[in-house]
């Protein structure tokens, strides 16, 4: 600080105030509505003051939501789209920064173009792509004339109709979201700032590419790889359009998506502390892995978008 | 320019045969037509001393010093997952949405026509895409404005305070963790016309409240909980930008008898600017793509199409209406806005290099 002005101070704690009483506020009502009957809820006003049912109410929503199922659900998909993007985007920038081979910059500029479009924007084909991922194949092969060509080679009369339906499916869920190039490149600019001196001392002990990965490049990203972690799981567990989409069958639904089902509509009874009460629950993983790892967090969230 | 060190390009591995030739890359690396090049520290000294001459760096751009030397197997493998998944679900999806786009199909996709840019001639000749146009140009904006106002003022007064700083930035920080959708819940409860206590308390001043049919009530409240939860990631940024601002800067600012406040405007703001460009760009991507759950679940784009933003509109056309041609059509022109801000901010980031932000 550089002088001393009490009273911008005080202005400033009352703006800070003011900000967190912005966010708190509305949680605060979710957990007084969610702590009401339901005839208690639609009482104007709503109380100000917490009522007693709030855990029967939690019981209610985790109940009708089937959140023992989405939840379960929602920790799969959130720590596959964690894992397997970290462990995708390690080899990939390993072999981008540490090797020098004929097509590196053209595998640079692949990667590369992928950050520009989110999946939002090539939602449909997306779509169709993971309804059946074998499409591509087919097409290859309609393009190849494969069965012409076994029909000459062997006599038989086939047709080749390839499918590979991922809806409903985990590797559905996950593999279109790691398709992105934001951690590769979190990697990429890490390894640039590892010194030459540790590679040029694994080499001339005769350690091969994947022992100097795995004992020297490995150990030094954990920082990295941690923050990176819990900003992947932030994302996967909020996930909303992709599992919207994907999830026909309830039993695959995530917790968010199930929690959409607790939302009164207008023709509906309007239980909004059932609402409630499920949102908070929806939102408590996420919620502690930030107040947990706080410190992680932040390194993940500014990291992640340089 | 470093002289390259004898073990980093000789052939110690035997992964990395050093003899194949690199047509993408090799000019960078040594003169023209030498061979073999990397076999023998001599030729590979001579040719990285030519290098400078013809103004080239004297390494391929992101490549470390210190390699792993040429042969294309093993990095090969390890690109492997990242770029069939890429093909996969990326480029493949990408192109299918351009092609689609120029097609024309029924419902059922019996019958596909090629049809130019009808598509696209279609959808700007429809009312109901220039709505959408222009309620996602007001959502991004004011989302955009009410966010980045509130979070500079809040880093302002974070930057000030010492006593329980961190308990207020943890708090701010908290939306970060709930998802778009979930806010959007919240903010529907807060501001329900039956039940909801802020509405209560607007209908109290005696504003009549009801977003389930008074369009406009219905774009604020998306955008007011578009910008709740998204006040935390400008917030935290600007933050971390106002702890580079030069500490010497500011003390001699005040010595020359500049305020707290008129510091702030005229040198930390100034000095953020890149950071704020940046988080202008991140806000119109967040308000025109991530923003889809917060629609879907609060609105579901109406009253009337008055928050039909055109993500939401994609997605209702292509999984609803079926309509894939328009659908495509949207899509990719979606497409060149979510790249012209990927250019953009490459601005940003040849201007956090020059001022260290």
């Amino acid at each position: 600080m550089v002088e001393r002005a009490p009273i911008l101070d005080m202005i400033c704690h009352a703006i800070l105030i003011a900000g967190a009483m912005l966010v708190c506020v509305p949680l605060y009502f979710a957990f007084v509505a969610g702590s009401l009957t339901i005839a208690e809820v639609q009482k104007v006003p709503l109380p100000w003051l917490p009522g007693d049912q709030f855990l029967a109410n939690l019981q209610t929503a985790w109940v009708k939501a089937d959140f023992s199922r989405s939840f379960l659900n929602s920790i799969v998909v959130a720590l596959g789209i964690t894992a397997g993007k970290i462990v995708v985007s390690l080899l990939s920038a390993f072999a981008i920064t540490y090797f020098r081979f004929r097509y590196r910059m053209l595998a640079f500029w692949l990667i590369f173009m992928s950050l520009m479009l989110p999946i939002e924007v090539r939602i449909v084909p997306t779509f169709e792509a993971v309804a059946n991922a074998a499409l591509p194949l087919q097409w290859l092969a309609d393009l190849l004339h494969v069965a012409d060509l076994w029909k000459w080679v062997s006599g038989h009369d086939v047709t080749i109709a390839l499918e590979w339906n991922m809806v409903n499916t985990y590797p559905g869920l996950i593999l279109p979201l790691i398709a992105s190039a934001t951690a590769t490149f979190l990697f990429r600019q890490f390894f640039l700032t590892v010194p030459d001196e540790l590679c040029e001392a694994a080499r001339l002990d005769g350690a091969s590419p994947l022992r100097f990965f795995w004992s020297i490049l490995l150990p030094l990203s954990v920082s990295n790889i941690v923050a990176l972690a819990i900003i992947l799981f932030l994302f996967g567990w909020n996930q909303y359009l992709w599992p919207l989409l994907f999830t026909t069958d309830k039993d695959m639904a995530t917790a968010v998506i199930a929690l959409k089902n607790l939302i009164p509509r207008a023709d509906s009874e309007p239980a909004w502390n059932i609402a409630m009460s499920g949102a908070l629950l929806a939102m408590l993983p996420p919620t502690l892995v930030i107040l947990l790892l706080q410190r992680w967090f932040l390194k993940g969230l500014v990291d992640s978008s340089k | 320019m470093k002289a390259s060190s004898p073990i980093a390009t000789s052939p110690i591995w035997p992964e990395a045969p050093a003899d194949r030739p690199s047509g993408l890359t090799r000019s960078q690396h040594k003169s023209p037509g030498e061979p073999a090049a990397g076999r023998s520290v001599a030729t590979e000294r001579a040719g990285k001393a030519r290098a400078p001459k013809r103004g080239q760096p004297d390494r391929e751009p992101g490549l470390k010093r210190a390699n792993f030397g040429r042969g294309a197997g093993l990095p090969t493998l390890l690109l492997l997952p990242q770029v069939l998944i890429l093909l996969f679900f990326f480029f493949i999806p990408s192109l299918r949405a351009l092609t689609q786009s120029v097609l024309l199909s029924d419902p059922f996709g019996t019958t596909v026509h090629f049809v130019w840019f009808d598509n696209f001639k279609t959808l700007f000749a429809s009312g109901e895409y220039r709505q959408s146009l222009v309620t996602t140009a007001w959502f991004t904006v004011a989302q955009n404005v009410i966010t980045l106002a509130i979070a500079v003022v809040l880093a302002f007064a974070t930057d000030r305070v010492v006593r329980a700083r961190s308990v207020y930035r943890t708090l701010i920080l908290l939306p970060y963790a709930i998802a778009p959708a979930i806010a959007g819940i919240l903010w529907a409860f807060l501001f329900n016309p039956v039940v909801g206590p802020l509405a209560h308390m607007l209908h109290a001043l005696g504003i009549s409240w009801d977003p389930n049919r008074n369009p406009n009530d219905a774009l604020w409240l998306v955008i007011m909980a578009a910008s709740w939860k998204h006040i935390c990631y400008d917030y935290i940024f600007l933050v971390v930008g106002l702890l580079a601002v030069p500490v010497s800067l500011m003390e001699a600012a005040a010595v020359d008898g500049a305020g707290p406040i008129r510091r702030f405007f005229l040198i930390a703001l100034p000095m953020l600017g890149p950071t704020i460009f940046f988080l202008a760009v991140m806000n119109f991507i967040y308000g025109f793509f991530e923003t889809f759950a917060i629609i879907d679940a609060v609105t579901h784009g109406g009253p009337a199409g008055a928050t039909n933003i055109l993500v939401y509109k994609v997605f209702v056309d292509g999984f609803i209406n079926l309509d894939l041609g328009s659908s495509a059509a949207q899509s990719v022109l979606l497409m060149t806005f979510a790249l012209i801000c990927t250019l953009l901010q490459f601005r940003y980031f040849d201007h956090k290099v020059n001022y260290g932000v």
